[in-house]
Formats: C-alpha cells, sequence, structure tokens
C-alpha cells in the first residue's frame, strides 16, 4: 500500500486515493460527512477518534483496494464473501481486498465479530461503499473523457468510452485523485440478475499460506526481546492460593532460563527466557509446586438436571411467550405428552490452545501506547478496556492487535491467555507470549452452559394446540467489558465477574420461541447464577466469589443448540403422539413461505427414508436461526448398535435459505462444519467435573489421564453431507455460522427414535445413555 | 539436572546444528522457537489432536512429546513449511486449496503431514493404489494399521480433507 500511511488511530489517504467511509456494524453510517482534516500537502489524515470512529473505510488507491475495519476474520471466509461485495459494485472480474482490521490503532471500534452477522450487517453497508467508489471513478472518467457518464462502460478496471477505443484505467483516474465520501445510500448497485461474481465460488484468499505454513497465527507472533509464560491454575475454581513451596522454587530457579514466578492474588504465573523454560517452570514435578487451599464445592455434576431447576439457584424467572392459554388447551387436547430434555456443559474446545502475547511498558511511547497486547479475541475494543483495568491503565494507553487463533465458535481463551500475557508483562517488564496448555484450555475456558427444559403440549386433529416451554440455564454471555473481573486473571486477583443478565434474550432463550403459529403458546425462561449473588433475586456477584456452577459463556449458537433440541424433539414426541407425519406437523405449523420451502425441499429425501426399526432411522429438525434470520432443516440418517448403543450417522441431508448466496462454496463449507460439530455435540461432549473443577482436560483417556476425557468428533464418524442451498438474490443475505449446527441434534434423537422406538432426551447420546434406554425400554 | 546437548539435524535438506540447555526439550519447541518452523503448531502437547506432527526420517512423528535427545544424530526433519521449497506445492497443499479442505487451518499441518507421511510408507512398501475415504478415514483416527494416532479438526472440514487427500495421492504414490 503506497498511498495510505497508517497512524495512530487514523491513516493519511493521499493524493492518489479514494477512500470511502462506511458502517460494517448494524448502526447505519451517521448523517455526518466523514471528518477529513487537510494535513501535509501529500493527503488528508482521516481521522477515527472523533464522529467518524464507528466507521470503516473502503479506500482505493492504484496499488490496490484496502478494507479498514474493527471486524476480524474468524477463520471463516468472511473477508472472502465482503471481497465479493466489492468486487461486484466496482464492475471488476475478480480482485484482490486487502484488510487492515482489529487493531484498537487504526481500526474503528464495531463491536464483538460472533453470530454469524458480519455479513449480514456489514454487506449491505459495504456494497454502498463500493457502489459509491463506483461512482466517484465513473465521476472522474467522465472528466477525464470530457463527457457524460452514459457513454462510459465499464470494464474489469477499464473505463470504455462507448463507440471509440478510447478507454482509461481506474488506477489512472485514483492516481490523480484525492477524494474523501461517505457511503451514499443512493448509490445505484448492481442488480441481482446481473451478478457476476456474486453468487459463484470463491477461493479463500488465506488458504494458500496456511498450507504452506507462511500465514501467521497469533501463536506465531514474535516480538524483540519476548519471553514465554505458563500459568498454573488454582486446584479448583473456589481454591485460595496458599503458598509456593520453598525447595520447588529453588529448583524452577535453577532451571536454564528461568526468569521469574508471577504471583498475585490466585494469579500464578512463570516465566522464562524459552518455551521450555517456561514448560518446565510450571510443571509440578519439575519446576514450582503450589499450595492451594480447596474451596466450597461446586454442585455436584449427576445433580445438575435438578440442580439448574431449583428455585434457590435460580435468581430471576422471565415470561418470554403468553400466547392463548396452555393449562385450558391442554385440559381439551386429544394427546397431551410431557417431557424433559437437559444439555451438559460443552466447550468451544479450540484446536489450537489459546495463546496470547502482551508487552506492558513501565511508561507510554512518543504514540501514548503503554501496553500492546495481540490477541485471537473476538472484539478488540471490549478486550482492550478489560486489559486496561486490570492493568491500571487508562484505556487509550492500551493498544490491541488481533492476530487470527485457531477456530474459537464464541467465546473461549482467547481473551483470557491475553490476560495472562499482560500481567505476566506488567510483573517482569518485558514483552511475555503465554501458551496455555491443553489442560488450562480444557479445564480452565469460559464454557457453553448446561441447560434443562420441561415441555407440555397437546395435540388435536393432527394439529399442535398447546405448547409449553420452561427452560433453566446460567448465562450464555460472560464477554470482556471494562470490568476486569470479566477476564480470568481479572477474577483470580479478586476483581468480580459481571452482573447476571437479566433476561434471557440473545442468550440462554436464543430460539426458545418456536416459530410455529400455536395458538397456545407458553415459554419461560430461568436464570440460574452460576455464583453466590448478593440476593435471592439479583444477578451481582457478591464477594468473596464463590463459584456454584462452572464460569460459562457464549458457545456457537448460545442456547440456540439446547433450546432446539429440546424443542425440535419435543415436537416430533407430538407428531408421535397425534399420528401425524414429522415433516407435514411441520408444514401445517408453518406458515411463513420461506420457512416451508427450506422443509419441503427435505421431502423427497425424507419420502425415501429408510422405513426405521432395527437400528436403522431417519429424523428432521427445523429452525429459523434467532427466530428471525436463516432457515435450516436437516435430514439425518442413523445406524444404532442395539447392542452397545453406539450411534453412527452416516448421512446428514440439510436445506438452508439465508437470502443472497454471495460465495457458495464458502456457504457449504460453513454448514458443513455445523454438521461436523453438531454430531459431535449430540453424540459425544461432555464437560466432566469434580467439587474442585473440571477433570476432563484433554481429548482423550490415556495413562497419563485415566479418567474420561472431553473428546470430539474424528474421521472415522464424520457423515457424509449434502447440502440444498436456496438462493434468494433478491434478498438481504443473512449469516451461516451458526443456523445449522442448532438442528442437528434434534434430528439424530429424532433418528434415533425412528431407528429403536426410543427417545433419547439428554446430550450427549453416548452408547452407555443409549444402551441404558434401549434395556429400559 | 537438564544436560545441555547439541544435535545435527538436515532440516528440510539443510544441515545445521541446534544447541539447548536442556536435551529433554521437545522437538516441537526446538523447530519453532529456535529453528523459525510454523508448520508445526502446539494443539495439545500430548500426543492426541496432530498439529505438532513433522516428519523424522521418513516417519511420522508428534513433535510435542519428542525430546530432542530422542532424535537420532544427523537425522532428516521434514516440515511443513518447506513442502514447497522448490516453488512447486506438494500435491496435497493443492489440493487442499482446491478443494477449500479448511476453515481455521489450525490442524491443516497435522493432516497434511500425517498423510504425507502414510502415503509415503504405503508406497515405499509397493502398495501404489489410491485409498478409499473409508481408509483415509481409518488413517487419520488412529485405526489404520499404519499408526494409532488420531488427528483433530474441530472447524469441521473433515470430508473434504479426505477428498483432497484422495485426489493428491496417485501423485504422491507415482
Ligand atoms: S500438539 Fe502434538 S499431538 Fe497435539
Ligand atoms: S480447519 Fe480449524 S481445526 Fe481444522
Amino acid at each position: 500500500m503506497t498511498a495510505t500511511d497508517i497512524s495512530r488511530r487514523g491513516f493519511l489517504a493521499g493524493i492518489g486515493s479514494i477512500a470511502v467511509a462506511f458502517s460494517l456494524g448494524p448502526v447505519a453510517v451517521r448523517p455526518r460527512e466523514a471528518h477529513a482534516a487537510a494535513q501535509a500537502q501529500d493527503g488528508l489524515r482521516i481521522d477515527e477518534t472523533g464522529d467518524t470512529g464507528s466507521l470503516s473505510w473502503l479506500v482505493l488507491t492504484p496499488s490496490g483496494l484496502t478494507i479498514h475495519s474493527g471486524k476480524v476474520e474468524l477463520g471463516t471466509g468472511t473477508q472472502t464473501a465482503l471481497t465479493q461485495i466489492v468486487v461486484e459494485e466496482m464492475h471488476l472480474d475478480a480482485g484482490h481486498v486487502g484488510y487492515v482490521q482489529g487493531d484498537t490503532e487504526v481500526t474503528p471500534d464495531q463491536g464483538v465479530t460472533a453470530g454469524s452477522k458480519t455479513v449480514q450487517n456489514g454487506g449491505p453497508q459495504l456494497r454502498q461503499a463500493a457502489a459509491t467508489a463506483y461512482q466517484a471513478l465513473l465521476g472522474l472518467a467522465a472528466q477525464y473523457f470530457h463527457v457524460s457518464k452514459d457513454q462510459l462502460v465499464a470494464d474489469n478496471g477499464v473505463f470504455r468510452l462507448e463507440g471509440t477505443d478510447r478507454q482509461v484505467t481506474y488506477d489512472h483516474l485514483v492516481a490523480q485523485a484525492a477524494v474523501v465520501l461517505t457511503a451514499d445510500p443512493k448509490a445505484p448497485t448492481a442488480s441481482p440478475a446481473d451478478y457476476a461474481v456474486v453468487g459463484r465460488p470463491m477461493a479463500r484468499a488465506d488458504l494458500p499460506d496456511k498450507l504452506t505454513a507462511r500465514f501467521r497465527y497469533v501463536h506465531d507472533v514474535t516480538v524483540p526481546g519476548m519471553l514465554h509464560g505458563r500459568v498454573v491454575r488454582p486446584s479448583g475454581r473456589n481454591a485460595r492460593f496458599v503458598s509456593i513451596d520453598p525447595d520447588s522454587m529453588a529448583r524452577a530457579k535453577a532451571i536454564p532460563g528461568f526468569v521469574s514466578v508471577v504471583q498475585r492474588g490466585n494469579f500464578v504465573g512463570v516465566v522464562g527466557r524459552t518455551e521450555w523454560a517456561a514448560v518446565q517452570a510450571a510443571d509440578a514435578d519439575t519446576g514450582i509446586q503450589v499450595d492451594w487451599a480447596d474451596g466450597e464445592p461446586l454442585v455436584p455434576q449427576d445433580s445438575l438436571p435438578q440442580a439448574l431447576r431449583d428455585p434457590s439457584n435460580q435468581y430471576a424467572s422471565v415470561e418470554m411467550v403468553n400466547v392463548g392459554d396452555v393449562d385450558q388447551a391442554l385440559a381439551s387436547a386429544a394427546a397431551t405428552r410431557e417431557a424433559s430434555y437437559f444439555t451438559p456443559f460443552q466447550m468451544h474446545g479450540a484446536m489450537g490452545a489459546s495463546c496470547g502475547v502482551a508487552d506492558v511498558r513501565a511508561a507510554p511511547d512518543a504514540a501514548g501506547v503503554q501496553a500492546t497486547v495481540w490477541s485471537g479475541t473476538q472484539d478488540v475494543y471490549a478486550l482492550r478496556g478489560a486489559i486496561a483495568h486490570l492493568l491500571g491503565l487508562s484505556t487509550d494507553s492500551v493498544r490491541v492487535v488481533y492476530e487470527e487463533a485457531a477456530g474459537c465458535y464464541g467465546h473461549n481463551g482467547a481473551d483470557d491467555s491475553c490476560a495472562d500475557a499482560a500481567l505476566m508483562s506488567q510483573a517482569v517488564g518485558r514483552p511475555v507470549r503465554v501458551q496455555w496448555r491443553r489442560q488450562d484450555e480444557h479445564g480452565w475456558e469460559p464454557l457453553g452452559p448446561a441447560m434443562a427444559h420441561d415441555l407440555r403440549g397437546g395435540v388435536t386433529a393432527g394439529k399442535v394446540v398447546a405448547w409449553e416451554h420452561v427452560l433453566c440455564s446460567p448465562t450464555h454471555g460472560s464477554r470482556p467489558n471494562d470490568n476486569p473481573g470479566t477476564l480470568l486473571a481479572g477474577a483470580l486477583t479478586g476483581s468480580l465477574p459481571a452482573t447476571l443478565p437479566t433476561d434471557p434474550d440473545d442468550s440462554a432463550g436464543r430460539n426458545a420461541p418456536v416459530t410455529y403459529a400455536f395458538p397456545n403458546n407458553h415459554l419461560t425462561g430461568k436464570l440460574v447464577r452460576s455464583f453466590e449473588t448478593t440476593g435471592t433475586t439479583s444477578g451481582v456477584p457478591a464477594a468473596p466469589l464463590r463459584y456454584r456452577f462452572l464460569r460459562s459463556t457464549a458457545l456457537r449458537s448460545l442456547g440456540g443448540l439446547s433450546n432446539t433440541f429440546a424443542n425440535e424433539s419435543f415436537l416430533d414426541e407430538l407428531a408421535a403422539a397425534g399420528g401425524v407425519d414429522p415433516l407435514e406437523l411441520r408444514l401445517r405449523s408453518l406458515d411463513d413461505p420461506r420457512a416451508k420451502a427450506v422443509v419441503e425441499a427435505l421431502a423427497d429425501t425424507w419420502a425415501a427414508r429408510p422405513k426405521g426399526g432395527n437400528g436403522t432411522g431417519a429424523g428432521l429438525a427445523y429452525q429459523r436461526y434467532e427466530t428471525q434470520f436463516a432457515y435450516a432443516a436437516a435430514y439425518v440418517e442413523v445406524q444404532v448398535d442395539m447392542g452397545t448403543g453406539a450411534v453412527r450417522v452416516p448421512r446428514v441431508v440439510v436445506a438452508h435459505d439465508c437470502g443472497l448466496v454471495i460465495n457458495p462454496d464458502g456457504l457449504r463449507n460453513q454448514i458443513e462444519g455445523n454438521v461436523v460439530q453438531g454430531v459431535s455435540r449430540a453424540l459425544i461432549e461432555e464437560v466432566l467435573f469434580d467439587a474442585r473443577g473440571v477433570t476432563s482436560v484433554v481429548w482423550e483417556q490415556s495413562d497419563f489421564h485415566p479418567t474420561p476425557q472431553y473428546p470430539v468428533i474424528r474421521f472415522d464418524a464424520v457423515p457424509r453431507i449434502e447440502t440444498v442451498l436456496i438462493d434468494r438474490p433478491d434478498q438481504p443475505a443473512w449469516g451461516a455460522g451458526e443456523p445449522t449446527i442448532g438442528v442437528i441434534p434434534a434430528a439424530i434423537g429424532n433418528a434415533v427414535f425412528a431407528a429403536t422406538g426410543v427417545r433419547i432426551r439428554t446430550l450427549p447420546m453416548t452408547p452407555d445413555r443409549v444402551l441404558k434406554a434401549l434395556e429400559s425400554g | 539436572m537438564p544436560t545441555p546437548l547439541t544435535r545435527t539435524l538436515m532440516l528440510n535438506g539443510r544441515r545445521l546444528a541446534v544447541s539447548v540447555d536442556d536435551g529433554a526439550e521437545d522437538l516441537l519447541y526446538v523447530l519453532r522457537d529456535r529453528l523459525g518452523q510454523h508448520g508445526p503448531r502446539f494443539g495439545c502437547g500430548v500426543s492426541q489432536c496432530g498439529a505438532c506432527t513433522v516428519l523424522v526420517d521418513g516417519e511420522i512423528i508428534r513433535s510435542c512429546v519428542t525430546p530432542l535427545n530422542t532424535v537420532a544424530e544427523g537425522a532428516s526433519v521434514e516440515t511443513l513449511d518447506a513442502l514447497d521449497a522448490d516453488g512447486t506445492p506438494n500435491p496435497l497443499q493443492r489440493t487442499f486449496v482446491e478443494k477449500q479442505a479448511a476453515q481455521c487451518a489450525y490442524c491443516v499441518n497435522g493432516i497434511v503431514m500425517g498423510s504425507l507421511g502414510w502415503l509415503r510408507q504405503r508406497k515405499a512398501a509397493g502398495d501404489t493404489s489410491v485409498p478409499s475415504e473409508d481408509e483415509i478415514a481409518a488413517f487419520l483416527s488412529g485405526k489404520s494399521s499404519a499408526s494409532t494416532f488420531d488427528y483433530i479438526c474441530r472447524c469441521g472440514a473433515h470430508r473434504r480433507m479426505i477428498e483432497a487427500i484422495r485426489q493428491a495421492a496417485p501423485e504422491v504414490l507415482a
């Protein structure tokens, strides 16, 4: 990039550039002209600290297209889809768009990148920005030829003057320009019927470098003078630091390359000149031995289903849906059913254990930066606030730079590992890289919480006449904010976590409301306190912090996976009770034509399904993501080993409507990932814990980890996946990162029922659990 | 007490000597922190995921649990970093891109290096038949006669990876 120069909270758009401001977030572009102050004679400084702070910038220079954005790539190919939108509107055949992203110094605060919304929220704004830039170029071309715009034809980076052989390249025009604009909401955009790039498969730009080890993940960040840190976690969630055994301390100090032990409250870490020195110093066999006092016990794992429902563990109960009169409708229904469902704690389990790098100085540098953090976080701004408060620095003096980590699927250990690095760097006065061990990740990452569901329903004449759902759940939202207690290191050093949410919306309650038109429908969300709070109806943490349940947060689709497991399994129960075909019951209960279309897309597959019985069967499930976005329906075939209870999923078919399809191959890849992770969470995954904390700390049971661990799906268990994409070119593009995962567990459960006549209402559907259910019939 | 060690290795065809304070240092850290390799990655540190896979004298090795002092003097170590050193991507690197067989791609080092080692071993044993999708899945699940190593991909790109390996296999076996 030659003509734009990055500086603190801004960049220079010099002569030779066109810069268009737009918003990638859900907020509209502020109705104010982009603030640009003339600076050096060679350019304009675009100041992002003022009113335009929430804006992204599309910058054209002769050397290429660049987007400055606060959003970050999460390994889902989002950039590729955004690139396609820009290329289309710029009337290019193909093209590369560079991204300067996720750096609190040079990109704007656009909130968290999650919930599969980047393309959904940002796509339309980016399209307008690109269309605005194109109009600016077209205007320049018209001036160049002294003709009107309609005499010009754009052709892959060149404007031709109609009826002549005269032409001018975009690059030539840009090289003379110094234009700063705000995206024009009225700039004409390409018609979906003419799309040549959008809607076609496009290869992801990042993959070649990832295949050749040239790509740099956060794990590969190195900073001059960087040391290596490892953490030593407490013996339990409520344990307190007592002491470090002096002999073991002496032993650690003798390790070549040992630098320091950092202890603050219950936070303990070691720092070494080499990673190996830190590994050795943190290992109780070769380095320090820490003495901890066990704290109060956690609620026992085997009592979770009752404990979540226990009012003494709940601080709020919120009525989310109340239509008609369920009790009355149940009393007069031809057939009624009641059932309870349960999902355990599950983890993100990133393939790469979390890693963070921090460089905390004794004083700010010339630009005012005192601490720099390199992180795989989903929100550089939120992490910046949390780290600043953890370190006792002003928010302004902390810089957080996004570096891609392994796929995260929500709020995992990415932020916490950076807080560890920051604390240690501050203590030793040198940059520190912290690599979590697998045991740190599995044992301490913030989890997706367990959930319990109680449902009642009634059918009359093949229609659902009554529906009631009560869900009980700890929080699904503990992302970092200005409170340092939102970071593990903050909580370990005495800060209290954030106040628990007051309602289940967009948390435990995601996809709890069904989108079926049931005449009598009631939904209640009961919110479970993760830790002691200041009163029976309070979500405010009490001091000192004492956990009842494991710390929980946002895991792919939040409450949606468990809610849809309960809803869509129970709908099948009602179908059986009413003697209705499950696909037919869904069609009858839906009135949105797009919803019906995804279910109908599976009709032929459903009609040709294995008949069911003898351990072979098929099941269906449907949901509309967050009840208002993408539509997803899944058809799943299972084979149940009647002797062992093992469930295999050989085949999955997904029908998916997320509006305009930008990159069909990227979309299929996302859907496939959803299916595989959904099968894994349905069949295998369960966090195991005792009174102290998590005991499933690696992927597999072994001689070194003799108790059951936390495995995920393996290559030989992955189904064949077919996807039916329903493209709606005239509709907004909705995200696809999460809609499908929610329907997989219910579709599997329904297939197991078809195969065996036995309904499994608890995840995961392990061989033991299925076998027990088979035996008790 | 740690015993210092100097080892000569043929790293991606280049002869070099590496010295460590502690000969028990695992090869993963030696490769990443001292020899500038980025292909092998830390995933689990306990030989359960494959992220750290390298080939040592042609053998599939989990470098996270392989102390340097167990690597033979003069051993050849091959990493993902140099698979395209001659300017041409390895067939596996190419087909993984063609099939878009990854999401975050943190796992691909293990899956590419593991299957490369496996296919070469088949060839060396005189078996140049292209493995079926089930055979590839069994290998990557540690259930083939060749290996008990499991490979994890948390993003769920498994099917594309299996197809990419199958597509590259004829060239690797040729
Ligand atoms: S990091 Fe070596 S096998 Fe996981
Ligand atoms: S692509 Fe992310 S772990 Fe395999």
